[in-house]
């Protein structure tokens, strides 16, 4: 029982240095601004994901007893990485698209990142 | 043997680390810059939990939790600065 606890830290724990290691690396590596968000989203979450159930299968080869804490970390990041990675999406949008080289937005007219009015400034609006 | 596939993850996660530095000192692309900064904090994370494992304590996993959080609204916020000029509207 302890030989195959410790066989399934050290799996998880090799598989989450590789993931942690390829994620990173195709930030660097990556052609195109779409595909390096990508790399790290994807496999950096599954990286740090393999370390904390490492860390639990660990806490039962040591103490004993399930600690689950961890569980709460990789929930947290499986939730917010997705969201993260919307924004960035956006922010390459907002910076390096036009109205005109992005594909058609299908039932509405335009990207919701583009559509923003062409109000008056805040320096107009302060002024009145 | 943990101690060597311990060894392999530090050294895996380091090398993540750097290469995540290299890129925000020297990407002249904001949403790069913002992603390779999201990747450290997610990479950070990854080593403090493999220091708690590595010398037996349980004292890393609030730091962790606190840092996962911090990574996350700081992520949110920058992007949604770039993308409106403002974060609370």
């Amino acid at each position: 029982m302890e030989t195959l606890l410790e066989l399934l830290v050290v799996i998880f724990l090799v598989t989450a240095g590789i993931f942690g290691f390829v994620g990173s690396f195709g930030l660097l590596k990556l052609n195109d601004r779409m595909s390096r968000l990508h790399a790290p989203t994807k496999a950096t979450t599954l990286g740090v994901g393999g370390v904390l159930l490492a860390s639990m299968a660990h806490s039962v080869l040591t103490e004993g007893h399930l600690s689950l804490h961890e569980l709460l970390i990789t929930l947290f990041l499986f939730l917010t990485a997705p969201i993260t990675a919307h924004f960035i999406a956006k922010v390459n949008i907002h910076q390096f698209e036009t109205r005109d080289s992005l594909p058609d937005a299908g039932e509405d007219e335009i990207w919701a990142t583009h559509d923003i009015e062409e109000g008056p400034t805040d320096a107009e609006t302060s002024k009145n | 043997m943990i101690a060597y596939a311990v060894t392999f993850a530090f050294t895996c996660f380091g090398a993540a680390l750097l290469m995540n530095f290299w890129k925000v000192a020297t990407s002249k692309d904001l949403g790069d810059r913002i992603l390779a900064l999201d990747t450290m904090f997610i990479n950070a994370i990854a080593v403090m939990v493999l220091y708690g494992l590595a010398i037996g304590t349980e004292m890393y996993f609030e730091a962790a939790m606190i840092i996962a959080m911090l990574g996350f609204i700081s992520t949110v916020a920058y992007a949604r600065f770039v993308l409106r000029g403002n974060i609370i509207e």
